[in-house]
């Protein structure tokens, strides 16, 4: 049975890795991460979790301390945000490389400058081609069903990759909602303990990350792409699973109203769940509109896209990071791409806000709606179209 | 004395390297051939050698061996050819010849 009980989203993360019984976390605080970090101190201070808490000297020992204990053997996670996830960026590849489970919460925040501790997805942008997997949640329920599922997902021999969930900076963060807690009898039956296959063991020394010629490295490469691409029949599998347990079902793209739909609007994380009311508001006035959140970024869900989108005309995407000087944002670029396979008479709108905390409502969603409409079908009046900017 | 120049082993596929940047099994780098990087190569003259050791000491690369007689050469398949061993010996008893010459 599970337990309803109020949690921010930072204190859902934390309770999830709690759950999963971690056994290090090594972390440094950042706005508007910290809260995760702090409750997980308190979790070891108080002894409901065995574990090394490390306080480590900043994100780049963070990931690395990370990757020591992942390769040991032991569950790793830490938890981070925005100029703190841009320090310890090279390590990322590298626990990527090493093909080494960790799991870690991120506290999605804009980067700087402006100086800022606001949210948008500038900092999770800025990872895609780590070698992470990676997960946008909507909601604190989300957070704490997908932090859990990193762990399988991540750790099962058919994967051993690490595994990102991205959580919207103080939208998610510091706003409480009712969240379900199962047992942790549940947990440890959906859980199985963490058993690295390349285990760092002086009884049985192997050589890790080798400097390799151009005779090798495109092969290892090529290796690693595969194995992310392979893990999404994983992926799946474990969503499965968790919802069979649980009751909740998570899909790499949901799809909301969406059955019929010539529109469609496409956003991710807490952002889509203001989008709903607006598609709810929109249908109310006669428009046949819909919405997909993309929940998994990577592996990018190519074929869950092209069947969602397979009834529409239209496509609205929005983007919550500029990509300065590229396509309009990050994910109108990678679905572009995407449908450009499949789709080409797909008609094609993508619109940037949200930046840096700044507040969308209901009405501005209607506006990304109507606006896209526009675009898609009399073409866009600058390149880069966006909301609730002003000028 | 030069050693046999033979090609390196054939490099593995993609589907070989599937655990990663993870060799499974240690002390590799003792099959990784470094000697073909050299162009010039140390030759020993046994008749001046002190057997002292300061080209087994200083060789960066640990690449010279000691003969049963006492003396030193240089292990080709290691040796890249830096010439330290010609300026450390006290005896001038190393040379460096070029490769192929």
């Amino acid at each position: 049975m599970s337990r309803r009980v109020p949690l921010e989203g930072s204190f859902a993360a934390a309770e999830a890795a709690k759950m999963a019984d971690v056994d290090v976390v090594a972390a440094y605080p950042i706005t508007p991460q910290t809260h995760i970090i702090e409750r997980i101190s308190e979790f070891v201070n108080n002894g409901e979790l065995k574990a090394a808490f490390i306080p480590v000297e900043s994100e780049h020992s963070a990931m690395s301390a990370c990757w020591g204990a992942s390769g040991a053997g032991a569950r790793a996670f830490t938890a981070t945000a925005s100029q703190g996830f841009f320090l310890m960026h090279e390590v990322l590849y590298f626990v990527a490389g090493m093909r080494l489970p960790v799991v870690m919460a991120v506290s999605n925040r804009a980067v700087g400058p402006p100086a800022n501790i606001w949210g948008d997805y500038s900092d999770a942008m800025s990872a895609t081609y780590t070698g992470w997997l990676q997960v946008f949640a909507a909601n604190n329920q989300e957070i704490f069903d997908l932090t859990l599922a990193a762990f399988r997902i991540a750790e099962d021999p058919r994967v051993l990759l690490p595994f990102m969930v991205h959580l919207d900076g103080f939208t998610l963060s510091h706003v409480t909602e009712a969240v379900l807690l199962p047992e942790q009898a549940e947990v440890d039956a959906f859980l199985p303990p963490y058993k690295n296959p390349y285990m760092y063991d002086p009884d049985n020394p192997m050589a890790y990350g080798a400097v390799v010629s151009p005779g090798t490295y495109g092969e290892i490469k090529k290796a690693q792409d595969i194995g992310i691409r392979e893990s999404k029949a994983v992926i799946k599998e474990v969503w499965k699973d968790f919802g069979d347990r649980f009751g909740r079902y998570y899909n790499p793209i949901d799809s909301y109203k969406a059955d019929g739909a010539k529109t469609l609007l496409m956003a991710v994380g807490a952002l889509s769940e203001t989008a709903k009311v607006a598609v709810d508001r929109k249908r109310e006035q006669g428009e046949s509109v819909g919405l997909l959140t993309l929940h998994l970024w990577r592996p990018f869900p190519f074929e869950e896209l092209a069947e969602a989108v397979s009834g529409a005309e239209r496509l609205i995407v929005f983007d919550r990071a500029p990509t300065l000087g590229g396509p309009t944002g990050p994910i109108i670029g990678e679905v572009k791409a995407a449908l450009f396979d499949c789709r080409k008479d797909m008609k094609v709108a993508g619109i940037i806000g949200g930046m840096c905390g700044r507040n969308l409502e209901v009405e501005e969603f209607e506006e990304v709606i109507e606006r896209g409409i526009d675009i898609c079908d009399k073409g866009r009046q600058e390149m880069v179209e966006t909301v609730g900017i002003r000028g | 004395m030069s050693a046999k120049q033979t090609r390196p082993p054939e490099f593995p596929t993609w589907q070989e390297m599937r655990s990663g940047n993870i060799l499974q099994y240690a002390g590799g780098a003792k099959n990784y051939r470094t000697g073909d990087w050299r162009t010039d190569r140390p030759v020993v003259d046994k008749s001046k050698c002190i057997k002292c050791g300061m080209c087994w000491l200083l060789c960066p690369d640990a690449a010279v061996k000691q003969n049963e007689d006492g003396t030193y050469e240089a292990n080709l398949f290691f040796c890249k050819g830096c010439g330290i061993c010609v300026r450390v010996c006290p005896k001038d008893a190393i040379t460096m010849v070029e490769e192929g010459a």
